[in-house]
């Protein structure tokens, strides 16, 4: 009796204790958001989102070319990495044999897994030496490597859950295997594509180690895609460890700015796919 | 005879009249797609290559001058060409260390609760936002690092540490609030989600035959659970504490900003350290001298080896657990 | 029009076990068959080492319906799926043998052409997440078949053969995957109708649909009988019994016997045909 006793109480402390745990992991997304939002949010304004960054001293300001640096070099990044993403999961899942999609598969699992910092190393290596200068198209190319292999991965993923009958009922009417793949089977797959894609894109907006050297920074516009660019990240680094208030009031709205639209993207791609996931396990 | 009365009602052309027919029909543009799908995916092989054979080819005047010494010189004088990476490597195993200590237990104990104690709605809710978690920019961490927890390492967690572990070498000296410690807290955080979320879906996958198994010979919740379940899920777990390793020895921003950036072997956790990642993302810019250039490479070289194997385990051991639940049933 | 009232009129006859109109046109063996459509000679099938099916030989009849029947395993739907070498989706996959098509080698003929005079509907319904239009639209398009206002008439044609355009003429751009469960499968025989197929092979097209469903499904059956060749693979007895002309029962990869539905379903000249039917069938 004892000894169930016993056995009770530690079920109950160690459900407790774990259930701390949780919390624990919970609290620190809150906390984040939290602190963001105190600090940041009273500094997003109409001159903090439209004004270039005023020279060092002078109070006030804005991010302007940052915010719009951090598009052109997604856009960049989309340009390059999702076209040549797409086709490449569309080759694992529709035309790949055995071997070409394995050893694919396990470069992307590789490359996914490269420390951020080591892109941008090979980014220089790559464009910067060869360019002679930083420019955005450097910078395109760093966060392009780091979201082809997850582009890749999700592709072929979301077009395997594509069910083979709906794959044979185009080939039943004597369509071939391209036709079928990009008028029945991309279709079907396409919410999910188009989502993952987002999200890679959310993942590597945030990126800010390899950028450093090779879109660098710029405290006025970039023109075209030849010169070095501001971005979000790599402002709020560098105003986060500036010795002036004025620039550290403006990396905490950056920061709320920045982990606002990543977190925006995030749950609407999430709530979209765990939608798309439980209406398939009804039907 | 296609044509003629035909089962619509509607004439048709008998022969196919495809667009695409100087290439033969279907067979050709068939061909074509597979071939230019298997250009684009084969450009995933052909950057991870490139990467790291670039990587091998502009580190190589380290490697011939310095050899396998590199890694175990603890002086890094830029002045004169004398590069040893000890520093960097002891602190970024050090934080890495740190991070790790906090997060398995907490980790674990987190997925533990979401995968066999917790509701399913609650569950699922709380991973959401755990998941979320691992969204968030290192960059924004690192502003947090910066503003909030240093001064809260400095002021009130330092020295509460140093009042009751005084005693070991490990929390002595002065605490400036950036360090060893400091940057180890936050890089817990940031690997946190990686653990709880693989260690809970591995414990899902644990069958519900086991449990049962467990629970109709008399067991309490817990004792099924860290009995049968736990071990059954262990290899799994194990997968995910090696992939958030990986995590914490490659990331780069968060803990550039509160590590201090000074090359130091010290036993204390309050010192200032550096880590790989920092010291690349620090002096890559104003490396003068190809040596100089090249020890950075090396450094991402080995950076990448690292974290290279620790993924390859973590990938193995999870999905050798999916196969061992998958088997059990 | 026509075609969909006369046979909303059936839909209590064709519950009867027997043919209603026909059943006294089912020629008696040997006389006044139907031109052969597929001739069927020693048709091996095997998945990599392993024979599924063995042997298979079979006239089937122009513009008639024939049920394959037995159990499951048995390699009906193999056999089905040879007829339009879909089974080459399957690697290792391997048909030997001789199977014509008229007078053309199903094995020699380009899989495009095949696949043109061969239509297929499956057990599943499998609407493309396409409009209703395009679905239809599809197999014409694939082939060059028809464009601009051919098409939309191709459409509506196909729609009606399929006794789907009254329920769906003021929907055609909406999404296929709204339409009900039977009228989904009804879709997809309205698909491959459009292309004019001079052979329709069905895999079990009800088993996945209400009983109000199948007696549309069965209905249409009659209909497009007239138009094109028929092959129906049922696990239903009573559905064979229904509409088919004729009835081949498979067993462990052979066709076991092979002739007019009211011989097998009354007088089998097999053991093991009289103990499925029978339902003394292990």
């Amino acid at each position: 009796m004892n000894r169930l006793g016993w056995r009770k109480a530690v079920n109950a402390i160690m459900s407790a204790v774990t259930a701390l745990c949780a919390v624990t992991a919970v609290a620190p997304l809150l906390f984040v958001l939290g602190i963001l939002a105190v600090k940041g949010a009273s500094s997003i304004n109409w001159s903090f989102l439209t004004q270039l960054p005023k020279p060092t001293g002078e109070l006030g300001g804005g991010m302007a070319n940052a915010i719009v640096g951090s598009g052109q070099l997604l856009l960049l990044a989309a340009l390059f990495g999702v076209p040549l993403g797409v086709a490449g999961g569309i080759y694992l899942s529709e035309f790949g044999g055995w071997g070409v999609p394995f050893v694919v598969r396990y470069a992307a699992d590789l490359l996914v897994s490269v420390p951020s910092i080591v892109i941008g190393i090979f980014a220089y290596a790559v464009v910067v030496v060869r360019m002679g200068h930083f420019s955005s198209l450097a910078g395109g190319f760093a966060l392009a490597v780091m979201l082809l292999p997850i582009v890749v991965t999700n592709t072929e993923q979301f077009l395997r859950t594509v069910p083979v009958w709906l794959r044979e009922g185009s080939l039943a009417l004597g369509a071939g295997h391209w036709k079928t793949t990009i008028s029945v089977v991309v279709p079907a797959a396409m919410q999910g594509i188009l989502t993952g894609i987002l999200l890679a894109l959310a993942r590597v907006a945030g990126e800010t180690a390899p950028l450093l050297f090779t879109a660098f920074n710029n405290d006025y516009w970039a023109r075209g895609f030849q010169q070095p660019v501001s971005s979000l990240p790599v402002r709020i680094y560098e105003y986060a460890l500036s010795p002036y208030d004025d620039y550290h009031r403006q990396a905490w709205a950056a920061a709320l700015l920045l982990l606002g639209l990543v977190l925006i993207v995030n749950v609407l791609s999430r709530l979209v796919l765990a939608k798309k996931m439980a209406s398939r396990r009804i039907a | 005879m296609a044509s003629s009365n035909t089962a619509v009602g509607v004439r048709l052309p008998s022969a196919p009249r495809g667009r695409w027919r100087w290439l033969g029909g279907t067979k050709g543009v068939d061909l074509i797609a597979r071939l230019v799908t298997l250009l684009a995916a084969l450009s995933v092989l052909v950057v991870t290559v490139w990467l790291v054979v670039d990587l091998w080819q502009k580190s190589s005047l380290p490697r011939h001058q310095f050899g396998f010494r590199f890694l175990v010189d603890r002086v890094w004088d830029p002045v004169f060409g004398h590069f040893g990476a000890l520093p960097f490597v002891y602190g970024t195993l050090v934080t890495s260390a740190v991070a790790m200590v906090i997060s398995i237990p907490l980790g674990v104990g987190a997925a533990i609760f979401l995968a066999e104690l917790a509701p399913r709605g609650l569950s699922d809710t709380l991973t959401f936002f755990i998941e979320l978690l691992a969204a968030v920019p290192s960059v924004v961490f690192g502003v947090v690092g910066v503003f909030v927890v240093v001064p809260w390492v400095r002021t009130s967690f330092g020295p509460l540490l140093k009042d009751v572990l005084g005693f070991t070498p490990l929390f002595q000296g002065p605490d400036y609030g950036v360090g060893f410690l400091t940057a180890g807290l936050v890089l817990s955080i940031m690997v946190l989600p990686f653990i709880v979320s693989i260690s809970r879906e591995v414990l899902l996958s644990v069958p519900v035959e086991l449990r049962e198994g467990a629970l109709a010979l008399g067991s309490t919740k817990w004792e099924s659970t860290w009995k049968v379940v736990v071990p059954t899920a262990r290899t799994g777990i194990l997968g995910s504490i090696f992939l958030a390793l990986a995590r914490a020895l490659g990331e780069t921003m968060a803990v550039t900003m509160v590590i201090g950036n000074t090359p130091k072997i010290v036993a204390s956790l309050f010192s200032p350290g550096y880590s790989i990642a920092a010291v690349i993302a620090n002096e890559f810019t104003e490396a003068t001298g190809d040596l100089y250039l090249q020890s950075l490479v090396e450094l991402g070289l080995v950076l990448f080896g690292v974290t290279l194997v620790l993924h390859a385990l973590a990938r193995l051991l999870v999905s050798a657990t999916a196969q061992k639940a998958r088997g059990a049933v | 029009m026509i075609a969909t009232d006369a046979a909303r009129a059936n839909v209590t006859e064709n519950l009867n076990p027997e043919r209603p109109q026909e059943a006294a046109a089912v020629p008696e063996t040997g006389k006044t068959q139907a031109a052969v459509k597929i001739k069927a000679r020693n048709v091996d099938f095997f998945y990599g080492a392993k024979q599924v099916l063995q042997g298979i030989s079979a006239d089937i009849r122009e513009r008639k319906i024939t049920a394959l029947i037995g159990p499951s395993g048995c390699g009906k739907t193999t056999f089905l799926r040879t007829i339009n070498r879909m089974y080459e989706t399957v690697k290792h996959a391997r048909a030997e043998g001789e199977l014509l098509l008229d007078s053309d080698s199903i094995f020699d003929l380009a899989l495009p052409n095949l696949r043109r005079r061969v239509g297929m509907v499956f057990q599943k319904p499998n609407p493309f997440p396409k409009s209703i239009f395009d679905n239809v639209a599809y197999g014409p398009r694939v082939h060059g078949l028809a464009n601009g206002a051919r098409l939309t008439e191709l459409v509506e044609q196909s729609l009606r053969g399929a006794a789907l355009w009254d329920e769906v003429k003021d929907s055609l751009q909406k999404s296929a995957l709204s339409l009900s469960g039977g009228q989904q499968q009804r879709l997809s025989i309205a698909r491959a109708l459009a292309i004019d197929p001079e052979v329709l092979l069905l895999d079990e097209p009800c088993s996945a649909l209400d009983p109000i469903s199948t007696a549309k499904i069965e209905e249409l059956l009659f209909t497009i009988e007239n138009r094109c060749t028929l092959i129906i693979v049922t696990h239903n007895m009573a559905q064979a019994a229904r509409v088919a002309d004729y009835t081949g029962f498979f067993l462990m990869g052979k066709l076991v016997e092979f002739n007019d539905t009211k011989t097998i379903f009354t007088t089998p000249a097999r053991k093991e045909t009289e103990d499925y039917i029978t339902g003394r069938f292990g």
